[in-house]
């Protein structure tokens, strides 16, 4: 298996390619995917090497989504780009009424095989239209998959799991992460079954659950918190929809304690989700859950603002500190 | 388009009696368009993406009208097992890739269905239906242009039936003329008697064979008329006096049975096929009645692959 050194956009690139070359049935499509190569740079010259089956798309996310939802109900594979997620809203009703429903309504008679590739979050300067952090929405849909890789390694695999998978998959990227340095990935690997966690890094005193990029923000407060004598255990849940709760109650059974960060809003977010599963399964916590995300504000722009709202790494740490001590 | 009529009639008879339970929408009136519609198609390849005024269409498409009755009854041997009911029907076995309940909300999967067929050889072309209200929904448009920058093979028919549900469209438009659109796209755009079956047979017909051949999508406007609710219980106060009596003096039925009267087919003629399908409805019907309840403890399946 060949390792490559490859930055989080490189290794989406890889994955895409490898998906157009091995399955002749899928498109890529989205607005300015093709020739300009994605405006973060993701899919270079895949249309060089792919031709019409990677193509531009107008600016019409209803089109996009519906079209993918067409298409996949016809036989193709279709990886459409929503270049925002914040975009995703103005077609959410393709996700939500339409590929969601094909299979159930259909009993299995029609599928809806499509990925869409979006990327979130918070990145300095990012307008209140360009920062959300939507996975809430896209999870609390039954019909639906989402993962949410966060190395690049992950972001190689778990695109590939998604492409791979018969439904439709949710794919959240990070754009901080595209260009944040390299790492060896391993390509070319079996396609992994869609689901499970990974832990990042072993611990005894607190399980603390995350995804997204804020898995690197909590993995520099653990960091911190060893300096205090705090052992943190960090687990990357990688796929919201199907959760790994189990990896999650395993790690809460050794630990005793649990902490959910996520970068999008604490209400209605999916850390709730996680703290009621733990509370349901009646695993004895030595210590009231906590979650981190972020209080009810919109976004921000300024970064001294947006700081006030995405928790930084200190404000994890602290938190966490005091709920292992408290 | 009697068998249409007659399933609409039993519908009404079936809902009026608890059988039918929730919003039904009939398109007693409105049956040329599918049938005309559907003969111009071949349904082995080509895809047709409804409205949730879809009975019709699924039985112009060929379903039978047994699994129809029994998913509107919630029955287990329902064309969906009871998870569609009357306005998210789903038949792709028969070319009927599923009504919508999202006004507007098919044309982009229809020309999603196109966009495969320009890689997948088949040929297909792909009819998406849908009303004058769904005129005015962004999704349309969005799939409208797309479908035509792409030259793809896309046949758009507006069912114009006046109106857009209890609203006329035409306190909702501008324009008279809603096929007149298409030239915002760069592509045709006609008119059509969507009470005669044979003109939008021929008119589909010339949409699909362009659409075939590469030459991009088209767009059909069939005016017609609903000679009954926008569902069933609706008063239609809205339609002004006399309004619906000129719907059913124009309705595609006894237009249709006036014409071949004229022509000299005997009416005993006519008579025994009304009787036929009459019976066949009525037996359909009695079957579905007759069937077992769809199975609760199936209501998980089929989520995931």
């Amino acid at each position: 298996m060949p390792d490559k050194n490859l930055s989080y956009a490189e290794a989406v690139n890889a994955a895409l390619a490898r998906a157009l070359e091995e399955r002749p049935e899928t498109l890529l499509f989205g607005e300015d995917v093709a020739l300009p190569g994605g405006v973060f740079g993701v899919t270079k010259n895949l249309r060089k090497r792919f031709g019409e089956r990677v193509f531009d798309t107008p600016i019409s996310e209803s089109a996009i989504l519906g079209g993918a939802v067409g298409a996949a109900m016809t036989g193709r594979r279709p990886i459409a780009e929503i270049m925002w997620a914040d975009f995703s809203l103005v077609a959410l009703d393709q996700l939500v009424n339409q590929a969601a429903n094909v299979r159930y309504v259909s009993g299995g008679a029609l599928t809806a095989p499509i990925t869409v590739r979006t990327q979130q979050g918070g990145a300095p300067g990012a307008c209140a239209q360009h920062a959300q952090s939507l996975e809430a929405f896209f999870a609390h849909v039954p019909g639906l998959r989402v993962c949410m890789p966060a190395t690049r390694q992950d972001a190689y695999d778990l695109l590939l799991s998604a492409i791979w998978c018969d439904d439709p998959v949710v794919v959240i990227e990070n754009r901080t992460l595209y260009h944040a340095g390299k790492d060896t990935v391993t390509l070319d690997g079996a396609v992994q079954p869609i689901g499970g966690a990974a832990v990042r890094r072993p611990g005894t005193d607190i399980t603390v659950v995350t995804w997204g990029a804020m898995q690197h923000r909590v993995l520099e407060a653990a960091d911190r918190l060893a300096a205090e004598g705090i052992d943190t255990e960090v687990i990357d849940a990688r796929w919201i929809r199907p959760f790994d709760l189990d990896a999650v109650l395993g790690s809460v059974r050794r630990t005793g304690r649990l902490a959910v960060v996520h970068e999008a809003h604490t209400i209605g977010g999916v850390g709730g989700e996680v703290v009621a599963a733990v509370a349901e399964s009646g695993t004895p916590l030595l210590r009231p859950p906590v979650r981190i995300g972020a209080p009810p504000a919109r976004m921000p722009a300024a970064p001294v603002l947006a700081d006030a709202v995405i928790p930084t790494a200190d404000v994890i740490a602290e938190t966490i500190a005091k709920a292992v001590r408290s | 388009m009697q068998r249409i009529r007659y399933f609409e009639e039993e519908v009404t008879r079936l809902r009026a009696a608890g059988d039918v339970v929730g919003s039904v929408h009939l398109c007693d009136g409105q049956e040329a368009v599918y049938v005309g519609a559907c003969a111009a198609l071949d349904l082995t390849r080509d895809a047709v993406f409804p409205t949730y005024r879809g009975h019709g269409w699924t039985l112009a498409c060929g379903a039978p009208p047994h699994a129809l009755f029994a998913e509107l009854l919630g029955r287990a041997t329902g064309v969906n097992g009871g998870r569609g009911g009357s306005a998210y029907l789903t038949a792709p076995q028969y070319g009927m890739y599923g009504e919508n309940s999202i006004v507007g909300a098919g044309a982009p999967i229809a020309t999603g269905a196109a966009l495969a067929a320009t890689f997948d050889g088949s040929g297909r072309v792909a009819l998406a239906a849908f009303g004058d209200g769904a005129m005015n929904q962004g999704a349309v448009h969005e799939a409208m242009n797309f479908a035509a920058v792409r030259s793809l093979p896309v046949v758009f028919l507006i069912e114009n039936n006046s109106y857009s549900e209890l609203t006329p469209i035409a306190d909702m438009v501008r324009v008279d003329r809603l096929y007149k659109r298409a030239s915002a796209y760069g592509i045709p755009g006609a008119r059509i008697d969507g009470n005669d079956p044979s003109i939008v047979q021929d008119a589909v017909a010339e949409a699909a064979r362009r659409a075939r051949a590469g030459e991009g999508p088209v767009v059909l406007e069939a005016m017609t008329q609903r000679i009954v609710g926008h569902y069933i219980g609706d008063v239609q106060h809205y339609r002004p006096a006399g309004d619906l009596e000129r719907a059913q003096a124009a309705e595609p039925i006894g237009r249709l049975v006036a014409a071949l009267t004229e022509q000299g087919v005997p009416a005993s003629e006519l008579d025994a096929l009304s009787e036929r399908v009459r019976d066949e409805i009525a037996q359909a019907s009695a079957r579905a009645l007759a069937d077992p309840l769809a199975d609760p403890s199936t209501v998980l399946e089929h989520l995931y692959a």
